[in-house]
């Protein structure tokens, strides 16, 4: 197994404070935003960016939920592993809000999209616009691209991207996983 | 998260992703036919799903479409108004279709046998089947001809599985856990399949429980699964944190052999009363798995009180069937 570093802390910092900069410039004050994080592991990069957000907007009301894809999954019964949802958290309406979704990495698009359809379950938002950290080029299997992006990586489909965080036990760092 | 859907499973990417979930395990079951066959895992996998299940119970547009092409048929061999009503709205807020079939109304008056008239249902390509019955052993029976997953939702004496998961994922969401919680079930223990799986479930998740009802009313040996035994309801109730009231099975009992002398004293002995209720040195949690014979095991002001969660239980059983056959169903692999 060979691992290559894509991001490391610092970089990842970085990362994270540019992407809330151009969440800034787009959105304001967040008075007709909603984020939503994308479990399970979308979770983790959607709440550093509120973080930072908040520290960088202290005034700025910032409505943050979670959304879980399980139950919209196309691979419902196909899978191998049995699909055991997680928390979905959203505790407003959406009806005509712009939503930012963030995932941390996009490869085929399939569970953004199981996650989209989650999401209009409360409501009919105005817009949604897809945040990853890392972008996986030229691997989609559905018409989705993100508007944000960390970083964008060609891979083979032997690799795996891993995003690691400190509140997982390790340090912030981003790796290529390659057999 | 990084994953990629319906691609070769052999590479390195699906190999790790497997390992990332390996916690995320299914059910040990292919059917669910009494709670006996079911492991702790088990039970709370069922549990922490049916928490998911009530928040979409909560949405405004309260379905999900995950068992789109799962065909569901509820056999009710007995009558039944709220476990067919549950599992059916369970159903279809699973997105799953749906066929009803009773039996005062079918071919089985007509001499058909029980195997024959499933089959008959299965070549329709019926994936589950929800099946109560009056025979103790009916769903496993059926379990050993056939090829699609059973749940039972009831048969004879033996065990109503469902029922004794929503009671504990009742008593759960109502005192934080069912670990160390002190159980009593009040009644007609012998003819109650409910009694039978609540024994088994609440043991399983580590409550202690208590039987209490009139010497004739109470199988023996039944200290063998490890429960307690109390004839006398005052005193079972003050051991208590939960009380869980059963119904007098008149439809189950013996022709001609009287168990009590009359209901009025059955009532007057094992009823339970508000008067009784507050008399306890402390707050007791009652349940009831319905139906209610308001005035012989529970008085109206102990149904409707505060301390009575009759109507959570209810509201729950829909979640927790939907955890059920969501689970069972991933149990099936799509053809």
């Amino acid at each position: 197994m060979r691992q290559t570093t894509l991001i490391d802390s610092k970089l990842l910092h970085l990362i994270i404070t540019r992407l809330s900069c151009q969440l800034i410039e787009n959105h304001e004050d967040f008075r007709n935003a909603a984020i939503i994080g994308l479990q399970p592991r979308g979770v983790l990069l959607a709440e550093r960016i509120v973080e930072q957000l908040k520290s960088m907007q202290p005034k700025a009301a910032i409505e943050y939920g979670v959304v879980d894809p399980t139950f919209y999954r196309d691979d419902f019964r196909i899978h191998d592993k049995p699909l055991i949802a997680r928390e979905t958290n959203i505790p407003f309406s959406l009806e005509g809000k712009h939503v930012i979704f963030i995932d941390d990495v996009l490869y085929t698009g399939r569970t953004i999209r199981a996650g989209l359809e989650g999401i209009m379950e409360y409501g009919r938002p105005a817009s949604v616009e897809l945040l990853v950290l890392v972008e996986r080029r030229f691997t989609r299997e559905l018409p989705i691209e993100p508007k944000y992006v960390g970083k964008s990586v060609d891979s083979y489909d032997n690799q795996q991207v891993k995003v690691m965080w400190k509140k997982d036990g390790g340090e912030d760092k981003v790796m290529l996983l390659t057999e | 998260m990084e994953e990629r859907w319906g691609r070769g499973q052999s590479n390195v990417a699906n190999r790790m992703n497997t390992m990332k979930v390996t916690e995320q395990r299914g059910l040990s079951v292919k059917h669910l036919l009494g709670i006996k066959d079911l492991t702790r895992a088990d039970i709370e996998l069922i549990f922490s799903q049916a928490d998911e299940f009530k928040e979409v119970l909560d949405r405004p547009i309260k379905k999900v479409p995950s068992l789109r092409d799962v065909t569901v048929a509820n056999l009710f061999f007995e009558n039944s108004t709220r476990t067919r009503l549950s599992f059916e709205l369970a159903e279809k807020r699973l997105s799953a279709d749906v066929v009803n079939f009773a039996a005062s109304s079918s071919s089985v008056k007509k001499g058909e046998t029980l195997v024959d008239t499933v089959n008959n249902i299965l070549a329709m390509k019926v994936d589950m089947v929800v099946m109560r019955h009056a025979s103790p052993g009916a769903a496993v029976f059926l379990s050993r001809h056939i090829e699609a997953s059973i749940v039972n939702a009831g048969d004879g004496t033996h065990e109503h599985p469902t029922q004794a998961l929503l009671d504990a994922y009742s008593i759960r969401e109502k005192l934080g856990s069912v670990e160390g919680k002190k159980v009593v079930i009040v009644g007609d223990i012998t003819h109650s399949r409910v009694a039978i799986s609540n024994i088994y479930c609440l043991k399983k998740l580590g409550a202690e429980v208590m039987v209490c009802g009139p010497t004739t009313l109470i199988p023996k040996h039944i200290e063998s699964l490890g429960v307690k035994v109390e004839h006398n309801l005052r005193k079972a109730l003050e051991w208590c944190d939960v009380a869980n009231m059963l119904r007098i099975q008149l439809e189950r009992q013996d022709a001609g052999v009287a168990y009590f002398p009359s209901l009025r004293e059955y009532s007057m002995q094992y009823g339970l009363d508000k008067a009784l209720l507050n008399s306890l040195s402390k707050k007791i949690v009652v349940m009831h798995p319905g139906p209610i014979n308001r005035g012989v095991e529970i008085t109206s002001d102990v149904a409707d009180s505060d301390q009575s969660i009759i109507l959570d239980q209810v509201e729950n059983g829909v979640a927790v069937r939907m955890a059920v056959i969501y689970l069972l169903a991933q149990n099936m692999k799509r053809g």
